[in-house]
This record gives C-alpha cells, sequence and structure tokens, in this order.
C-alpha cells in the first residue's frame, strides 16, 4: 500500500518536509516516494499527508493511478476550462 | 539586458540599478517613524530612497515548499507574492546559499541586506531558512537579514525570528475578512490537513495578524504587502491598511496584481484583470493617509541580486561560485570601507539638501498639482525617450515633489539611427509600440527626458503630454520642480487641467 508521485510533479520539497516516515526523496526528473516506506499514512494521520499539502494535481496518485487531487480540485478552475485549454494532462482526461 | 557595472573599489558608491532619485517616499515620508525605526530603515535598499542607489539586497532561494494556495500564483514557478509571475529561481541548499552570499558579498560590497523570499514560504521551510540564518548570524555578522512570509506558521515562529537579529519581516495580507479571503485563497495545508474556502481564509487571516502582533510586539519591523485585486479586494484595502498600521507595521505596500493566461494561475485563465495603473496611485494614495507607502517596490525575484531594479544573479550561478574562493574576514574590511564612505556620502547629501532653500514655497499653496513622467536613471534625467524601459511618474504640488510609481513601457527604439521607426502603425499592428507606450503615461502633462526623437515629440504633443529635454542629466526632483515653476510663472496652474493640450 503505497503512493506515488508523478510526471506532474514541480519538485518543491512541501511533500517531502510533510511525511511521518520518511518516505519520498529527492530524485530526478521528479521527486519519489519509497513504496516500502509509505504507509498512506495510516496510523499518524487521517488525511495521506503528501497529497494534504500538495499544490499540483494529478501528481500524487494510488496504487490503481488515481490522483489525490484530480484536475480543478486545487485551483478550483472549472474542469470545462481546463479540458477546452488543453491543460489536462492526457492520463487523468 | 545591460546592467551598470558596479565598481569595488571605494569610490565606486555610484547610483545604479533604479533610475529614480525619490524612490519609494519623499524624504520625509519616513519622518513619523520613531527614530529607532528610522535608523534601522536610512540605510536599507528597499526603504530608504536615498540609500537604494548605492547600497544593494540579495535574494537566496532556500524555501521552496509552500503551505496556501494563492489565486495569483502558478507552483510552476516562484511565489508571486515575493516575486513577478512566471520567474523560476535556482534552488539552493543552505550551505550552497552561504557561499553564494559570502562570493556576492566580497564582490559587491555595497550588498548590505539578504532577504529569503521563496521560491515558496520562507517559513513553510524552517530547517531550511532558519540554518542560512544561524550560519549568517555567525559568519558574515555585517549583512542585515529579512524574510518574507505569507504569515501562516508567523506566530510560531516569532520568537526564532528574534533570536536571529532579523531586520524586518515581510508579510502578505491581501483581505482582512474570511469571504474576501476565500475569494483569493482556495486553501491551506493547516495542522496536517488541507482546509478549503472561508474556513481556510479564516485560519490564515487570524495566523497572520496573531505573527504581525508577536513581531511588532518583539520589536521587530514590519512591513505588509497587499495585491490589489480589482473587485476582490481593492475597496477592502484601506481597511487593512488601518488595521496592520494599528498593530505596528512601519510600511504599506500595495502592489497590483498581475494576471495573464499564460502563467497559468487561477486568475490568469479566468480573466481577472489588474488594476490600471491610475486605479492603482488612487489607492496607495487614499492607503497613505493611514500610513507611509512603499511605491518603487519592483517584485524583485526570489533569487535577485543586485541593486534595486537590476538583478546580476547570473554572475553568481552555481558553477560559477563553486571556483570562487572567499576569504570573508578580508572582505569584511573592504566592505566596511565601502559602507563608511557610502554612509558619509549619503550624510553629506542630506546636509545638502537642509540648507537649499526649496523653490515649491514660492508657489501659490492653491496652485493644482501636476504629474509628471521622467525617463531618469540613478536620480537624474537621464535616458532618451525611446530607450525608457520604464517612466517614473512624480507629482508637483505646492508642497513639493514626491515619487508616485513606476510604469513600464516595450521599447520601440533599437538604437539612436532607427529612432522613431516603431513609431509607425503598420497593417499587422495597428496601435505602434510608441502609440501603447504614449498611451501609459495617460495623467501626466509632461515627460521629462535626456533627449527626445521628433516623431514621438509631436505624437506627445497631439497627446497633450508636452516633451521637455531641457533638463538632461539634472536631478529629478529639481527638474520636476524648474517645470512646475515655469507652469506656474505662466499661470497654468490655476485652472484645472484644460481637455486637450497641456502645453
Ligand atoms: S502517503 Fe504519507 S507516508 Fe506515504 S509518502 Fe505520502 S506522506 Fe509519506
Ligand atoms: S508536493 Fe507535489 S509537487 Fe511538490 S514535490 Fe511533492 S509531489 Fe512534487
Amino acid at each position: 500500500m503505497a503512493l506515488q508521485i508523478t510526471a506532474q510533479c514541480v519538485n518543491c520539497w512541501a511533500c517531502y518536509d510533510v511525511c511521518p516516515n520518511d518516505a519520498i526523496y529527492d530524485d530526478k526528473p521528479h521527486f519519489l516516494i519509497d513504496d516500502d516506506k509509505c504507509t498512506e499514512c495510516l496510523g499518524d494521520h487521517p488525511d495521506p499527508q503528501c497529497a494534504a499539502i500538495c499544490p499540483i494535481e494529478c501528481a500524487i496518485v494510488d496504487e490503481l493511478g488515481e490522483a489525490l487531487n484530480p484536475p480543478g480540485s486545487l485551483t478550483n478552475i472549472p474542469i470545462e476550462k481546463l479540458h477546452a485549454l488543453g491543460l489536462v494532462p492526457p492520463e487523468f482526461a | 539586458m545591460e546592467l551598470p557595472v558596479i565598481s569595488n573599489a571605494p569610490s565606486g558608491a555610484q547610483g545604479g540599478g533604479c533610475a529614480s532619485s525619490g524612490c519609494g517616499t519623499a524624504p520625509d515620508a519616513l519622518s513619523h517613524l520613531p527614530d529607532h525605526i528610522r535608523a534601522k530603515v536610512q540605510d536599507h535598499p528597499c526603504y530608504s530612497e536615498e540609500a537604494h542607489h548605492y547600497f544593494a539586497r540579495m535574494h537566496v532561494a532556500v524555501a521552496p515548499a509552500c503551505n496556501i494556495q494563492c489565486n495569483y500564483c502558478n507552483r510552476k514557478y516562484d511565489c508571486s507574492n515575493e516575486s513577478r509571475p512566471g520567474v523560476v529561481s535556482e534552488l539552493l541548499t543552505p550551505d550552497q546559499a552561504i557561499r553564494k552570499i559570502k562570493a556576492v558579498a566580497a564582490q559587491i560590497p555595497q550588498m548590505t541586506v539578504l532577504g529569503i523570499a521563496g521560491p515558496g514560504d520562507p517559513l513553510a521551510n524552517p530547517a531550511r531558512t532558519f540554518e542560512t540564518f544561524r550560519m549568517l548570524s555567525a559568519q558574515t555578522p555585517d549583512i542585515k537579514l529579512c524574510v518574507s512570509t505569507n504569515g501562516l506558521n508567523l506566530p510560531q515562529y516569532a520568537d526564532e525570528i528574534a533570536k536571529h537579529n532579523i531586520d524586518h519581516v515581510t508579510i502578505t495580507i491581501n483581505c482582512v475578512a474570511p469571504e474576501i479571503g476565500a475569494k483569493i485563497y482556495p486553501w491551506i495545508y493547516w495542522e496536517n490537513k488541507r482546509i478549503r474556502g472561508i474556513e481556510g481564509a479564516k485560519i490564515l487571516i487570524e495566523q497572520q495578524q496573531k505573527g504581525l502582533e508577536a513581531l511588532t510586539s518583539r520589536g521587530i519591523l514590519v512591513k505588509v504587502n497587499s495585491v490589489m485585486i480589482p473587485g476582490v479586494n481593492d475597496a477592502h484595502l484601506k481597511e487593512v491598511s488601518k488595521i496592520v498600521k494599528a498593530k505596528g507595521a512601519f510600511l504599506h505596500n500595495v502592489m497590483p496584481l498581475i494576471a495573464e493566461a499564460e502563467h497559468g494561475t487561477y486568475y490568469g485563465l479566468m480573466a481577472q484583470r489588474g488594476p490600471t495603473d491610475e486605479e492603482l496611485q488612487a489607492l496607495q494614495d487614499e492607503c497613505s493617509g493611514d500610513m507611509s507607502m512603499m511605491r518603487h517596490c519592483r517584485q524583485c525575484r526570489a533569487d535577485a541580486v543586485g541593486l534595486l531594479g537590476e538583478d546580476r544573479g547570473d554572475e553568481f550561478t552555481l558553477d560559477k561560485i563553486d571556483v570562487m574562493d572567499v576569504d570573508y574576514e578580508a572582505a569584511m574590511a573592504r566592505r566596511k570601507v565601502v559602507h563608511d564612505d557610502i554612509l558619509s556620502k549619503l550624510e553629506a547629501d542630506r546636509a545638502a539638501k537642509n540648507t537649499k532653500v526649496p523653490v515649491h514655497l514660492s508657489i501659490a499653496a492653491d496652485a493644482r498639482p501636476v504629474l509628471m513622467a521622467v525617463a531618469g536613471k540613478g536620480g537624474v534625467v537621464a535616458e532618451h525617450f525611446g530607450h525608457a524601459r520604464e517612466f517614473l511618474i512624480y507629482e508637483a504640488s505646492p508642497d513639493g515633489v514626491r515619487f508616485i510609481g513606476h510604469r513600464k513601457t516595450e521599447l520601440y527604439c533599437a538604437g539612436l539611427d532607427t529612432c522613431g521607426e516603431g513609431g509607425v502603425a503598420t497593417e499587422d499592428e495597428p496601435e505602434s509600440v510608441l502609440e501603447r507606450n504614449i498611451k501609459t503615461l495617460s495623467g501626466c502633462e509632461v515627460v521629462l527626458c535626456s533627449k527626445i526623437g521628433y516623431e514621438p515629440w509631436g505624437m506627445l504633443e497631439a497627446a497633450g503630454i508636452a516633451p521637455n529635454g531641457e533638463h538632461a542629466m539634472a536631478p529629478i526632483e529639481d527638474a520636476v520642480m524648474a517645470v512646475y515653476k515655469e507652469m506656474f510663472d505662466a499661470g497654468r496652474l490655476a485652472a484645472p487641467v484644460a481637455a486637450g493640450k497641456a502645453a
């Protein structure tokens, strides 16, 4: 059971600092989650911390590849607008 | 972009960077401050109108993470509270930052102030931010420190900030009402949760106000930045100004929202407009009844280096500082000579100013104020009209001359020979760059520059703006007042502005 970071990540370090298990590491081209260490924060916090602070939609996904912060959920930009402007990453469209 | 080169010799106390001489505030606009605060800010490039021509500042980007979302920010880029939107800084570790700071301090002895402003929120990166401050307090005691924050984590770090002898803190406060906050901040990260809407905005506002009080009660200077967002917080900012002043902030800096679709921000994509130059100026004037306003802020990037208005960051990239070997003890001795030299020059300037009989005393008290645009550099009327990247706007009135703000232009003149060609409208571009530039000067009656081409001259006159090239290389305030006096003597200051030609 572990979350993953996608190519949407902008390497802002926010998740790195709040992970209770030191599961996140600075890698190229973007940060990654060590799935041996990630517990999805169970037992530590009700919400997975990386997903609670990450500012970028679709940067953090679960094992099924579902975005914890889907398009429009953080910026409140209407989803139709994001589609119209081609701002939804194809794998999350 | 070509930047003025600063000499390392002590005699290098030359102006550069910002073009205005009266940036920010009139000399006495800081005079309402208690002496101990004035003493702290008068040599600070971001606050003192005289100091910022001589002293330089730098930012280091050691704080990438953020704990809130602002609707004018896109986290693919740096924080737009402290930087222009769409800018990406080179992120440094605290160790790299110290090396860079020492390298810059040795090569630019005028650098006296080090700020941590991003690219995220410095207090959302407490370990990296305070480790940097700790090392600097120990190793470079001749550099003043400052930090900027959105305020969310401020109350909990007020004591830590007080420990580091941090000169001042900037808090971005855009509102004091949660309903308005919810239109600016979609969420915050607070106590291990993402909290949205009014609830999140309410917590942020409470923390900002608590943090402001915690700092002022510890004797730390606080400047407040606000972003003016028309239709969202524009009218509200007057109240913000009153409240933060009552709580002891020493300066309020109202900045315009910059929102373009290509920045990918909420406001940019939703076509929220920024204020016009006139709207910004009117709000700054209304707020200045409450406290001193800062008008020369250039919204520097999180890794800016140099005098205000310039950026020498390219000279100090990681690969370049890697091969620099800095003996800071020796550098500190050299720096002291330069600082003393600048300070005595500032002192002499102040003394000289005090002995001059002000021209404005000879102008009737009911004469109307006049706005003038100046193509200036280093405090004098120095630029060719077509070369000016920005115009400095001054208001002349019977009370004297005050700096109002700067307005950016597009360059239309590539060289003296071709000057004027940009003035021609073509089929592709029905409104020429020159025409657009002249539009940005609306409200001004005079343009002061060192030289001006034939064509722009005619177009300015047609727009009711009098071009004036007679004061080349004169100090800006003196030139503006001289022109104002001529207008007064010609009997042109009694009537309200006539529509059409003012020349
Ligand atoms: S879900 Fe929790 S444990 Fe897993 S990486 Fe994110 S913050 Fe760390
Ligand atoms: S918070 Fe999101 S964007 Fe920032 S480093 Fe972590 S995954 Fe990447």
